[in-house]
């Protein structure tokens, strides 16, 4: 009888034994809702990728506070309904501790009011102005904002004395959020925009309007905000029409090796702002970002056999600050991490230096992007 | 002013004979089952990708497209025997469906196993314009209104002068009357496929080294080139060229002179009014019913 007593009592103590070793153990939850397919694929492709190597590197390390990562992954398909839906699944089934996503700013507005109720930490990787400004208690983003690309652009034409600007913006999401701050910026460094044309994401000639910016009595130089093919189109119409004495400036849509590709020759002597990444093998050694790109760069490389993007970095920049927060924090308690993300100061990732408080939600200035300029069919950094 | 004037034409010249080359693959289907084809912007964009993966990997220039070329053209035959011949005897709305069925599937398939990434060819002659009374024209638009008109005056011979073109042209006109005089209309709606992916392709391939070309290329193009193929009157190769060139040369004035905003919806307001008072646009036979 004693025996028996005995014998269910070490079952037991057994059994609570094996729980609690569990649950110390359990995972680190990370969530992510990313567009992987649909139009914005481009962005989430390498985000996902990104991502996945780096929960890998960081478990087989040993993890972050004795847990291993657990990567829970929804791809959206470009919907930003379907990211609403996959944010409440992430929530409440999934129970994560943090989440990262939002390949695009449609997709991080469907999202934001989720995580705010929830208290969950949530880090965005799209571009606009809007995810941060008015802060949001629970929303983050390790993007540069387009208002920071023209405000670059702007500043190096400053230095050349260009005063008149023609304006040349896609049709798209992200061309439209570009004119916008562009126009918003320009008065700020006396900036005049003399031309304000548009181009459809899928035009193939946009000799039309870039004769009109020609014309255009006064024009000093053009600034074109647009992502993808559109752009190169414009740089080859530019030459075609003999324009290259009127200085040309690119957003930071266009900073990949994809862009020097396509539009060859004519792309000499183009400007444009973009992230360390683009040009991780010409930055000087003594640069402050030089051993976070030129690391990400190449383990990307090996993995993948492909050229990192610089959207790939913002998913490594926004897994590395949720792990810094979780360290700093100690525990994966919702507010805890979230006054942690907040008091991120001095964090070096491939987007730039990140300086977080109560009032910035993505903590960079202007020095994360850099200036360069195409010369004989590569990138070279401007001083 | 006669400068800025010639350099819209010539922009409007370039866009319309890439949307000329879409057009004229909608109307050799269209002629022989009634059928618009939806997955013809689908052949113009393999036709490209193919050359421009073949050109990338070090293939010479002219091996590159004529391998593109059969390569999509085996694809339009495929996919005729895939999935319209066994619905053949469906609704010619059904028909439709399915082609757009199709072009999603080659769609989803290129961007699949070809990648996203947007790819160039080069040009077949050298990127350096032509100047021409103060504008200036890239050697390959040249190229590209050269082939469209000798593609047409190919095609008239061909539906004019050839059995296989007459047998195709009847099927078209009685499908019934064709089948009783002894011709296959299997074989004629097949070959119809065949045809126009080895045209889509020729246009996607003619046009890469100006617009690029990517897995999605292919849904702009194939949309316009509709659109000027209904302008022209989905009828012969005369009404698709005319009516690609005019959307393309109204696009460019619009964006030149108008403005840029505009660009797209000018074009389409200006084919509701031409179909409004021609509804057999600007080319089309006028067809008697015989009661």
């Amino acid at each position: 009888m004693l025996s028996n007593i005995f014998k269910k009592t070490i079952i037991f103590a057994s059994i609570a034994l094996a729980a609690a070793t569990a649950s110390a153990a359990e995972p680190i939850k990370i969530g992510s809702v990313l567009s992987v397919s649909g139009p914005a694929a481009f962005l989430g492709d390498p985000e996902l990728k990104t991502l996945q190597l780096y929960v890998e590197k960081i478990n087989a390390a040993g993890g972050v506070l004795g847990r291993k990562l657990e990567l829970v992954h929804y791809d959206d398909g470009s919907d930003a309904g379907k990211a609403n839906s996959f944010t409440k699944r992430l929530i409440e089934s999934d129970k994560v501790n943090i989440l990262i996503g939002g390949t695009t700013t449609g997709a991080t507005m469907a999202m934001a009011p989720l995580v705010e109720r929830a208290s969950l930490p949530f880090i965005s990787l799209a571009g606009a102005v809007v995810i941060i400004d008015p802060v949001k208690k629970w929303v983050f983003k390790t993007p540069h904002t387009d208002r920071m690309a023209a405000e670059k652009v702007f500043e190096d034409m400053k230095k050349r004395g260009i005063t008149k600007v023609g304006l040349l913006s896609e049709t798209s999401g992200f061309g439209a959020s570009g004119r916008k701050e562009t126009q918003h910026v320009a008065g700020k460094y006396g900036i005049t925009l003399v031309a304000d044309e548009t181009y459809g994401p899928k035009d193939t000639d946009i000799t039309a309007q870039l004769t009109r910016i020609k014309n255009t009595p006064g024009v000093q130089a053009v600034f074109v905000f647009g992502l993808g093919q559109g752009p190169a189109v414009v740089t080859k119409n530019y030459g075609q029409l003999g324009m290259t004495s009127v200085p040309l400036y690119q957003s930071h849509g266009v900073a990949s090796d994809e862009y020097l590709k396509l539009s060859g020759k004519a792309a000499e002597g183009v400007r444009l702002p973009t992230p360390a990444l683009l040009i991780a093998n010409a930055l000087p050694a003594n640069d402050v970002q030089k051993a976070v790109v030129t690391g990400y760069d190449k383990t990307y490389r090996e993995r993948y056999k492909a050229e990192p993007s610089t959207f790939g970095g913002y998913a490594l920049d926004a897994l590395n600050l949720s792990v810094d927060a979780i360290k700093r924090a100690g525990s994966t308690d919702g507010e805890k991490v979230r006054a942690a993300l907040e008091g991120t100061k001095g964090f070096v990732g491939t987007t730039g230096v990140f300086n977080m408080s109560p009032t910035n939600h993505m903590g960079l200035d202007l020095s994360a992007f850099r200036m360069v300029e195409v010369k004989n069919g590569d990138w070279q950094l401007l001083k | 002013m006669l400068a800025q004037f010639l350099q819209f034409l010539y922009s409007g010249m370039t866009v319309g004979s890439a949307y000329a080359l879409a057009a004229l693959g909608f109307t050799i289907i269209y002629n022989t089952s009634g059928v618009i084809n939806f997955a013809q912007g689908e052949f113009i964009m393999l036709g490209g990708m193919f050359a421009a993966l073949l050109a990338g990997g070090g293939m010479p220039l002219p091996l590159a497209i004529a391998i593109a070329v059969v390569a999509t053209g085996l694809v339009g035959l495929v996919m005729e025997k895939a999935v319209i011949e066994p619905a053949q005897n469906a609704h010619v709305v059904t028909l439709i469906i399915i082609t757009i069925g199709a072009s999603l599937t080659l769609r989803g398939l290129v961007q699949i196993f070809l990648g996203k990434a947007t790819h160039s060819l080069p040009p077949f002659s050298g990127d350096k314009p032509i100047e021409f009374l103060g504008a200036s024209l890239l050697p390959q638009s040249l190229w590209v209104l050269g082939v469209t008109l000798a593609v047409v005056g190919a095609l008239a011979w061909f539906f004019g002068r050839t059995l296989l073109g007459k047998a195709m042209l009847a099927t078209s006109h009685n499908k019934l009357a064709a089948q009783l005089v002894g011709i296959n209309t299997r074989v004629v709606l097949l070959l119809s496929f065949g045809l126009s992916a080895l045209l889509g392709a020729l246009g996607g391939i003619l046009v890469a080294p100006i617009t690029y070309t990517s897995y999605d290329a292919g849904i702009m193009l194939g949309l316009k080139g509709f659109v000027a193929a209904v302008l022209g009157g989905l009828g012969g190769g005369v009404g698709a060229v005319a009516g690609g060139l005019i959307l393309g040369i109204i696009e460019a004035m619009t964006a030149g002179y108008i403005s840029s905003s505009y660009k797209d919806a000018v074009p389409f307001v200006v084919i509701l009014v031409i179909l409004f008072f021609m509804p057999r646009g600007l080319f089309g036979a006028k067809i008697s019913e015989r009661v």
